[in-house]
């Protein structure tokens, strides 16, 4: 009973602060620096001290191992809460209670600047990372980067490159695609060939589409401070809308959706023949699609223009320290073990594709052979991406709301008449509508 | 509120009025204070409020409500839920009260296995039963697929626009006959005998003993089951969340109301704006659940 | 009562219960195969010359330093504090609204059916917030104490207990200047056995398949129930290095609906019973 009693009175007390507490959020948007110096960090390790750190990518286990090897009075509560969106619901709720908050998360590139606004996470420039600029590649970079403050360190990086199986190609006489209209050309002849096989799958991915976009040069997304953009009708945009339709309206994209044992089943038997995406799919495709081993190689990105040089990320995430946390020194001690020293080698060791610039021209990284690849040094090719990737990028600071309703409005293009350019207007004007009642100058 | 005819009448009897019960009903209430009137206190009073990423918290009085029941993806998720509620309830109670009739009625071969195997699937999580309906759903490579394959036919996807709702109700069909069978069954189970053998002297058939004896009798349990049905129906979440991945662009994220609350707090931080939405879909629930059981109490 | 058995009627039937059955069946047939064998055999027969059950079961028990046993032991913990505690409460409650006239009586089931129309996913975020102000979450007492509040288990005791004990008996007993918990656990309980043990099945059943609020509550995997658990093993195939391992997932679904089975099976005799004398009073 008393403990009931004590419960119910802990409730009703919690009710009376939730209603007493409104909210602090300040309209004003510049995130100061981080209060903190190098000086700080090395003696933040010497005293040591407990992180929590949420991450769901696997590799980060081999580096709190290490880091806790490596200063052995630091303990790491390494915690998986979830991929993804899954993981940013938990992160927000937890900022909202006020409790909870890990000292570490794993952010990926297009949710960073919906949390820095949010001054959910810290500007760390303060610890010495505003240094490292040329540690890293220009697109994570500058993901990491917005509003002239550092918000995480890149953790991974996903320049695009076109997976595709040789032997299916090789089969039906496909020749690798140069340019993207060469890739419809290719996927008519697939499909005609054989009903049953595709040369891609696509139901509507938000990451794909913005990547697509990127590629071709469009910036659909301008953010300067509170005041947003928004324009799926630029031509870089547009491009994409008017090239990817026949592969939607003619149904040369397999309608099956990705990460289900289907698509697994589909990339592993050949009926799905190739895949545009990030550098970090080889591991992804070694352990789902083990029957397709050897099958299957890497080739660069097909182009917009013939004979152009242009790539883009797609996917990749960044450590981020949290401001809530109470030993940002520490923590930000374990994002940069994790980003660029020792922990990034046991990451590359366990299959991560880093965003580190020595790493990506290292010959040992570049000569690696890769068995699924029959031996391909595919590395080459997405260290090249990773060159080309078209600057001047950025995502909104609401994308991850954006992205969930990417479906409801741009998704219509894949299950009815709607055409993807409408589509993508759609979507426009739903993360316009949106960003104006968040209260966001949108033009 | 629907049930309490039933039992304030058999309880009040010849007892005085006494501060006795509450140390029986007071810890349930206590407890359903805490996990249930708190956060609905705690809802209205955010649905009260807006807040913003940008310019923060403010009071907005009945502006919630008002965009609310304009709001045409709240409308179309609300008008699909209906759909549902029309189609899938009574099929799922027909279909239920058919096999509890079957059981009872002592004709079949083998009842009890077909009693506990029908029921089986209530013990299943709706993960594990979404995902494998989700398999049969496969136009590739499921069950779909297969038939496509040995037969060279095309018959239409189960999660296409047209039959995704189709598609959920079969899977919550397949969830809860077996459970309400076996509320109706054991009702049945109940009906004094003496009955039937009077009814079997005035020389009734099957039929005239089923509408005359045995649907009345257990009017309760039908009364319960379709308002727990209507509850339910209204509030579908599961089965159509864990199915999206496989159809995102026809499970929208408003797809139901409740999906709807969801997205917007999870995905959108619009939790005043969920609150809002969460409040009158249960308005509305209370009122049709009220009018199920003023209609099961007025057929007496 | 001796009627004739209909082969007709046996047919309507069984179609019924095969529908019932198709999706387990299938459960267990997959649950033969392989990660690879999985993918690239007919769904509903086994995949030739390979068979994997058991290789399957060992490999969930063990992966990942033997998570899954944890999970398991983590939703028996849930399913015994939460079910047993609401199946307590329900009891308690439901006696104490059928054989007690008390202030505020009529108004317990209307606020209790009002508020269970009220969408439970969307009291989720309020629900959350109390809770990490309590320092509640991502601890056990966030799953079990909202597992504690069992409506229906409510209605049903509420009812059973009005059938199954006498007037009589309390009025005897209170002669005879027993106190009324005395009374309870020693006149009363023993009458309400059968429906006790099926409020506690349907408690069970809910607790042990609860997945929303878990979801929301627990952040950390060691105090993750094996519904949660496997969702997250579905998850991993799309993390960067992360192995696909559906046929984990499945073997794992397979042995987390196996324990309700049996349990069901094995307690039916006692929760018809409790479940006939629940349902039809009116």
């Amino acid at each position: 009973m008393s403990r009931f009693l004590k419960v119910a009175a802990a409730a009703t007390a919690a009710i009376l602060t939730l209603a007493a507490c409104s909210d602090d959020s300040s309209s004003d948007i510049t995130t100061p620096p981080a209060t903190g110096s190098e000086a700080d960090v090395t003696a933040a390790l010497q005293k040591g001290g407990n992180l929590t750190v949420w991450a769901w990518d696997s590799t980060v286990k081999d580096v709190a191992a290490g880091f806790e090897k490596k200063y052995p009075n630091v303990k790491i509560n390494l915690v998986n809460a979830g991929t993804g969106d899954k993981q940013y619901t938990a992160l927000q709720n937890a900022i909202a209670a006020g409790s909870g908050v890990p000292d570490v998360a794993q952010i990926e590139y297009y949710a960073v600047l919906q949390f820095a606004i949010a001054k959910s996470l810290a500007n760390i420039s303060g610890y010495g990372a505003s240094g490292l600029k040329s540690s890293f590649t220009p697109g994570p970079w500058n993901a990491v980067t917005p509003n002239g403050g550092v918000f995480g360190l890149p953790l991974d990086s996903g320049p695009m490159a076109l997976f595709y199986n040789k032997e299916v190609f090789d089969r039906y006489g496909i020749a690798v695609p140069a340019t993207w209209t060469e890739y419809v050309e290719a996927a008519r002849k697939l499909h005609k060939a054989n009903p049953k096989a595709y040369l891609t799958a696509d139901t509507g991915d938000a990451g794909f589409t913005t990547s697509m976009i990127w590629q071709a040069g469009g910036k659909p997304y301008q953010v300067q401070d509170t005041t947003v953009r928004i324009d799926f009708a630029d031509p870089g945009a547009t491009e994409f809308a008017t090239v990817w339709q026949p592969m939607i309206s003619e149904k040369l994209v397999a309608p099956i959706p990705p990460w289900t044992d289907q698509w697994f089943k589909a990339l592993g038997d050949g009926t799905i023949a190739s895949l545009p995406t990030g550098a970090w799919m080889p591991g992804n495709l070694a352990s789902g699609a083990a029957a397709a081993s050897g099958k299957w190689r890497v080739a660069p990105m097909p182009q917009w223009e013939a004979g152009g040089q242009a790539s883009a990320e797609n996917g990749g995430s960044s450590l981020g320290v949290l401001d809530k946390s109470a030993n940002k020194a520490l923590a930000y001690a374990f994002v940069k073990y994790a980003s660029v020293d020792e922990g990034k080698d046991l990451r590359i060791k366990g299959g991560a594709f880093p965003s580190t610039t020595a790493d990506l021209q290292s010959p040992a990284f570049l000569n690696t052979p890769f068995p699924y690849f029959a031996g391909q040094k595919a590395n080459e090719i997405f260290a090249k991406s990773a060159r080309q990737v078209v600057p001047g990028w950025s995502y909104l600071p609401f994308q991850v709301y954006a992205n969930s309703v990417f479906n409801d409005t741009a998704g219509k293009a894949y299950v009815s008449s709607t055409t993807l350019a409408d589509g993508l207007k759609a979507w426009q004007e739903k993360s316009a509508k949106y960003g104006t009642e968040q209260g966001f100058t949108v033009k | 509120m629907a049930i309490t005819y039933a039992g304030a009448r058999a309880g009040g009897r010849r007892r005085r009025r006494s501060l006795e019960g509450w140390k029986f009903a007071g810890p349930f209430m206590l407890v359903f204070a805490l996990v249930f009137l708190a956060p609905i206190g705690y809802s209205i009073y955010l649905s009260l409020y807006r807040n913003r990423l940008i310019g923060g918290n403010s009071f907005v009085g009945f502006d919630n409500y008002t965009q609310a029941l304009q709001d045409a993806q709240f409308w179309s998720g609300f008008g699909r839920v209906a759909l549902f509620l029309v189609v899938q309830v009574p099929i799922m109670l027909l279909l239920a009260l058919l096999v509890a009739l079957a059981v009872d009625s002592g004709r079949l071969y083998g009842k009890a296995f077909f009693r506990v195997s029908i029921f089986l699937p209530y013990a299943v999580p709706a993960v594990v039963a979404t995902l494998m309906w989700g398999f049969m759903y496969s136009n590739q490579f499921g069950l779909i697929g297969n038939i496509n394959d040995a037969l060279h036919v095309t018959l239409p996807e189960p999660l296409s626009a047209d039959l995704a709702l189709a598609s959920i109700g079969n899977i919550v069909t397949w969830e809860f006959v077996g459970y309400n069978m076996l509320i109706f069954y054991s009702a049945l189970q109940v009906v004094p005998a003496s009955l039937y053998e009077s009814a079997e002297i005035d020389g009734a058939g099957q039929f005239r003993i089923i509408r005359a004896i045995k649907l009345p009798h257990i009017r309760g349990a039908l009364v319960i089951a379709t308002i727990f049905s209507v509850i339910g129906s209204f509030q579908l979440f599961n089965e159509p969340a864990i199915m999206r991945p496989l159809a995102r662009n026809v499970i929208t994220t408003g797809y139901t109301p409740n999906m709807y609350a969801y997205s917007l707090s999870f995905s959108g931080q619009q939790y005043n704006y969920a609150a809002t939405v969460a409040i009158i879909m249960g308005l509305i629930t209370m009122a049709i659940a009220y009018a199920v059981q003023l209609r099961g109490a007025r057929e007496k | 009562m001796g009627r004739r058995r209909s082969a007709v009627l046996t047919v309507l039937i069984a179609l019924v219960a095969i529908y019932s059955l198709v999706p387990l069946a299938w459960l267990v047939v997959n649950a033969t195969k392989t990660q690879e064998g999985l993918l690239s055999s007919f769904g509903l027969w086994f995949d030739d010359g390979r068979f994997a059950l058991f290789d399957n079961v060992r490999q969930t028990l063990t992966y990942d330093d033997g998570v899954f046993v944890r999970w398991l032991g983590n939703t028996l913990l849930y399913v015994v504090a939460g079910a047993g505690g609401a199946t307590l409460l329900a009891t308690l409650g439901g006696y104490g609204l059928a054989k007690f006239d008390f202030p505020g009586k009529r108004a317990v089931f209307a606020v209790v059916i009002g508020a269970v129309a009220v969408p439970g996913t969307a009291l989720a975020v309020p629900t959350f917030l109390m809770f990490s102000r309590m320092g509640l979450t991502n601890t056990p007492w966030s799953v079990i104490i909202p597992s504690l509040v069992s409506p229906f288990g409510l209605y049903l005791m509420w009812t059973f207990s009005q059938q199954a004990v006498p007037d009589e008996m309390l009025e005897a007993a209170r002669i005879d200047g027993a106190g009324e918990f005395h009374t309870f656990f020693r006149v009363s309980a023993p009458l309400l056995g059968p429906g006790i043990v099926t409020v506690l099945l349907f408690t069970v059943v809910a607790t042990w398949n609860n997945y929303f609020l878990p979801l929301i509550m627990l952040k950390d995997p060691q105090w993750y129930p094996l519904t949660i658990g496997l969702n997250s093993w579905n998850d991993q195939a799309q993390t960067v290095g992360g192995q696909a391992v559906f046929n984990l997932v499945i073997t794992g679904s397979l042995l987390t609906i196996l324990p309700l089975l049996a349990a069901f099976l094995l307690l039916q005799r006692y929760w018809q019973s409790g479940l006939a004398a629940g349902s039809v009073k009116e």
